[in-house]
């Protein structure tokens, strides 16, 4: 795997947790929205809000991110490796909002991280005759390394 | 009773966002890579042939399918069951789904991370 590629994946964790907690901040701001007919212009102007705006933009950038990750790397690749948005989420509610962290809370964090350290050692691309990428898996030295 | 539909409405988020993240994976696949692509025909060409592809619509509407579940499991359920529920079930249906329709070697090093990750997500939200 390239520099490259890790920072595609590094984009989808930082993005999609950027994205979330804008869009978070900006629907709190807008206060109880209810979902129905009545209220759907409300809904369709809340992408007015500057938060929102820009978590919709990040949003965007994620799903850029997740797709081009897919089309190089396996499914059961790339969502562990990317599961560290879980991590980040906690370790920004810790240091920046000052949030409790629990025993069970540490355990999960390290569980996760024990997970992503798995799947990263291993390779991105497993060999396949059905799939046309086959002919660059081939190419790439990590995926020729066959899983038991 | 109520418990009840909070667990349909996980079983839907986790079949859907399944679904969803398999034909997803088979349509980017199908293209091939992306940065590939784009060095060779600029990025025009990349849109133009992810749009195209017809499993990239339906892994789509996949998507929404499992959006639209969560707000609903949401308002039946709790937060704190609802959200890791689903989001732990969907790493364990997604390393079978990806196994049986994606023909990926699901080795022992996915299947113990697809695990941790999963049991990482349930006590994260205990």
């Amino acid at each position: 795997m390239s520099f490259r590629k890790y920072l595609v994946l590094a984009g989808i964790t930082v993005f999609s947790t950027a994205g979330d907690s804008l869009l978070a901040r900006g629907m709190k701001e807008l206060g109880n929205v209810n979902l129905s007919l009545h209220n759907l212009s409300a809904l369709l102007l809340a992408i007015l809000n500057p938060w929102v705006t820009a978590g919709i933009l990040l949003l965007l950038a994620f799903f850029s991110c997740y797709m081009s990750a897919l089309s190089w790397a396996d499914l059961t690749y790339v969502l562990p490796a990317t599961s560290l948005a879980y991590v980040f989420v906690a370790l920004i509610g810790h240091f920046r909002l000052h949030e409790e962290i629990s025993a069970t809370r540490w355990l999960g964090i390290a569980l996760i991280a024990a997970g992503v350290g798995f799947v990263a050692a291993g390779p991105s691309v497993t060999p396949d005759h059905h799939r046309e990428s086959t002919r660059d898996a081939a190419r790439d030295p990590v995926s020729q390394e066959v899983e038991s | 009773m109520k418990d009840l539909y909070a667990w349909a409405a996980i079983a839907l988020i986790v079949l859907a966002s399944t679904s969803g993240d398999v034909l997803l994976s088979f349509s980017m696949k199908r293209v091939g890579d992306v940065g590939e692509l784009w060095k060779r025909h600029g990025v025009l060409a990349v849109i133009g042939r992810v749009l195209t592809t017809p499993t990239f619509a339906l892994g789509l509407v996949a998507m929404a399918v499992a959006f639209y579940s969560l707000l609903f499991g949401l308002s039946w359920g709790n937060l704190s069951l609802v959200v890791p529920a689903s989001a732990s079930l969907t790493f364990v249906a997604n390393a079978v789904a990806a196994r049986i329709f994606l023909h990926e070697r699901v080795g022992r090093r996915r299947w113990i991370a697809a695990l941790l990750v999963a049991g990482g997500v349930v006590l994260m939200a205990v």
